[in-house]
């Protein structure tokens, strides 16, 4: 299905026409890659800065970094890793796979797409100005370090005097804005721009979970940019929102955070069960286990997870049958979730698996998420809570979740289409050792955080004191971080080998059954010649076996 | 698989589903809306949260005037049935017509957006009531701002739209004049929850 490539630059135009191209491009695929790009550029500087914290807490009592810039590291990590590398890079793999897996040509709103890519990239440079203007007009330090939360009264005009705090609120607004403007067009895009004959019920796994992604969006971004907006008010207006001296609250603040955050963790890990559930069928050599059920626990996470917000607050001291509430609430949400993961193993089960690096990563992907899962519902139970909330066993449990889970699926997703967006395969020996160094890395680095969290380590401590038991942990997290840096230098070394003298894929490398695959690698720019019609929830397997096709038996 | 069958033998074209109703452009506006629905939402449920949670006045009660917010409510409800009228000329071809049910909705508007500056005059110089007042003046000034902002934005695009249309520049297939018209029944529809909310509750 080899279609000559027409419309876009070729290699040998001018590197100014090239780059041209790619800054005015309303191409989905090319936006995808950008934002992929822009993702794992900051994914190097929030990776810099979470060393920079690990060396720090190396030893007790150690004064390589002060206290005024370790907090603004935590805060510009956290910041950076949630909106600026996870949220980027669902958003690139979602605009690149979207369209191709529903067999169109583009998306619905191809401008408003490039917007959406521009807002996220200009969001993420207003946040790092913060650390240009010096120590701004108060000298009270550049970036902001209020925690990726930014509590009140923590950014009260009292508290945070200067820029700092602006730079977190417009960064991360402008962003959002760009994230809505994915939603919107994602939703119309999956809705309305099908091939024909395909039915929302036969639409790949990944799409499926994208829509409730973007569902998930549209309900829990504008309510941040509103918290934020008042915020503003707060800071500039005279408004006393967040501002307890005059009857504001303090708590509202965490409420409408929490409203979008925790929503904000499923939209981060939603597009990683999608990408898992495309990798583990192709891999395993078999139709996922349960289609109909993997569809419809998104669905009930997605509702779900809108009523779970305050698991984050229960040290706040709420209402006793409030937090019986939202603690119910989120056991209820480790239903669905443990669907999903039943799926994942019954399609692993009797299948002839094949440990090609994305399906290593998966497989990390399915252990990880699921202690990431397991001490989430520790956590949901508010006496556990009361122990270790905002300790080390804290941050253990959400690194497995949005590292072990979102991040290990989104490099798997890196393995799996490389080959299709290049044409080139990446290097399975890196990638093998880039996997097995994250992977020991990784279990070094947030393993033994549980320990130090149950045995009393508070997060967010600049130094400790020696003697409490904590230093060999500390010391243990230390190495396997760094551990992981050499894996991800692996990684991004593979990345340009492979793109300059990779072996080349061919079409459909891995012998998979979705739409992406039968047009060219890469495709062109409008994707395919013809547009396929579809009858079957895997139209590839029935073009390979016209003998035996899935709509026979759907 | 050698059965003599109809299907198999001729490659029919699969039986193509019937269109989504909607298409991308009426999908989009809507998903829009709803992100706007929840930006609304989370402003009023800050006015409800502090509601009476003042320890110094002026209170709704106090400043607010129902007569007031009802002739306001009276300009934008219409507003939406001018619009409404405005499509119905569209769709019968008739541009005229359109012009001047468009005219009709714009000044409705402008109207609407007088009234609130004339509340907003007397809030301020006689009652007082500033953003920074009270935690009434801040979460009213909000919300109704950003509703007052969004209603500003509203008739930019009428303005717009109609130029363009009496301009011919858009095209028959174009869906531009009907999406504005819903985004002018969503604010109005926003409008009916902060009558409800604010005027009604609080006076």
């Amino acid at each position: 299905m080899a279609i000559a490539e027409t419309g876009q630059s070729s290699a040998a135009s001018p590197l100014v026409t090239q780059l041209h191209g790619w800054v005015t491009t309303v191409d989905h695929k090319r936006i995808g890659i950008l934002y992929i790009l822009m993702s794992l550029f900051f994914l190097v500087v929030g990776g810099v800065e979470a060393l920079l914290i690990r060396l720090q807490l190396w030893v007790p009592n150690n004064t390589l970094i002060g206290p005024d810039t370790f907090n603004q590291l935590f805060t510009m990590h956290g910041t950076t890793m949630i909106f600026f590398v996870v949220m980027p890079m669902l958003s690139g793999f979602a605009n690149y796979l979207v369209p191709l897996m529903i067999g169109c040509r583009d998306v619905a709103f191809p401008r408003l797409n490039a917007l959406g890519f521009w807002l996220a990239l200009f969001g993420g440079c207003i946040l790092y100005t913060s650390y240009f203007t010096g120590d701004a007009l108060y000298g009270l330090g550049s970036a902001p370090d209020v925690g990726w939360f930014a509590y009140a009264p923590l950014t009260s005009p009292a508290y945070a005097r200067g820029g700092s705090v602006d730079y977190w609120i417009l960064g991360t607004l402008v962003s959002g804005v760009g994230t809505l403007t994915f939603a919107v067009n994602l939703i119309a895009t999956i809705l309305t721009m099908r091939a024909p004959g395909m039915k929302l019920n036969q639409v790949p796994l990944f799409v499926w979970m994208m829509l409730v992604d973007a569902g998930l969006i549209i309900v829990a971004f504008p309510p941040l940019t509103a918290a934020q907006i008042m915020l503003l008010l707060d800071r500039y207006a005279g408004a006393h929102f967040f501002d307890t001296q005059a009857g504001g609250s303090a708590i509202l603040w965490q409420h409408l955070f929490w409203f979008f955050g925790h929503p904000e963790v499923y939209i981060m890990a939603l597009p990683a069960f999608g990408i898992i559930s495309e990798i583990v069928p192709v891999f395993s050599r078999k139709v996922i286990f349960g289609y109909a059920s993997m569809a419809a626990a998104t669905a009930a996470i997605g509702f779900i997870s809108l009523g779970v917000w305050a698991h984050h607050m229960f040290t706040v001291g709420l209402d006793d049958r409030l937090d019986a509430f939202f603690s119910a609430a989120s056991f209820l949400i480790a239903v669905p979730t443990g669907i999903k993961i039943f799926n994942w193993t019954a399609t692993l089960y009797g299948g002839r698996l094949q440990l090609r690096t994305p399906m290593l990563f998966a497989l990390g992907f399915l252990g990880m998420f699921l202690i990431g899962g397991l001490t989430g519902i520790m956590l949901a139970t508010v006496p556990v809570d009361w122990q270790v909330s905002d300790s080390y066993f804290l941050v253990a449990h959400f690194h497995y979740v949005l590292f072990g889970g979102s991040l290990f699926a989104l490099m798997g997703g890196c393995y799996y289409w490389f080959p299709k967006a290049t044409g080139k395969m990446l290097s399975e020996t890196l990638g093998a050792w880039h996997f097995w160094l994250l992977f020991v890395g990784f279990n070094l680095l947030f393993g033994p955080m549980h320990i130090a969290g149950i045995m009393g380590m508070p997060r967010r401590v600049y130094t400790y004191e020696a003697g409490q038991g904590w230093d060999f942990w500390n010391q243990l997290s230390t190495i396997g971080a760094f551990i992981m840096g050499i894996g991800f230098l692996i990684f991004f070394i593979n990345l340009v080998l492979s793109l300059r003298s990779g072996q080349k894929a061919g079409d459909d490398p891995w012998d998979a059954w979705t739409l992406e695959w039968a047009t060219s690698s890469p495709p062109a720019s409008y994707n395919f010649e013809q547009i396929p019609t579809v009858r079957s929830r895997r139209p590839l397997w029935d073009l390979k076996h016209p003998e035996d096709p899935d709509w026979k038996y759907e | 698989m050698s059965k003599p069958n109809v299907d198999e033998e001729i490659p029919i074209p699969p039986p193509v589903e019937s269109e989504f109703p909607l298409s991308p452009a009426q999908v989009g506006m809507a998903t829009f809306l709803c992100s706007e629905a929840a930006f609304f939402s989370t402003l009023v449920v800050a006015y409800l949260i502090y509601l009476g949670e003042d320890q110094t006045g002026p209170t709704p009660a106090e400043s607010l005037s129902l007569t007031r917010a009802v002739i306001n409510s009276a300009f934008l409800l219409g507003s939406s049935g001018t619009i409404m009228l405005a499509m119905n000329a569209r769709k019968a071809k008739s541009l005229n017509g359109f012009s001047v049910w468009m005219f009709g909705t714009i000044t409705l508007g402008v109207l609407f957006l007088v009234g609130t500056a004339y509340e907003w005059e007397e809030l301020i110089y006689q009652d007082g009531l500033t953003i920074g007042r009270n935690l009434f003046g801040t979460t009213f000034y909000t919300l109704i701002g950003f509703h007052a902002f969004h209603v500003t934005l509203g008739l930019v695009l009428l303005t717009v739209i109609t130029f363009l249309e009496r301009a011919g520049r858009l095209s028959a297939k174009s869906e531009a004049t009907e999406l504005v018209s819903w985004y002018w029944h969503f604010v109005d529809a926003v409008w009916i929850v902060i009558f409800g909310v604010v005027y009604w509750m609080g006076t």
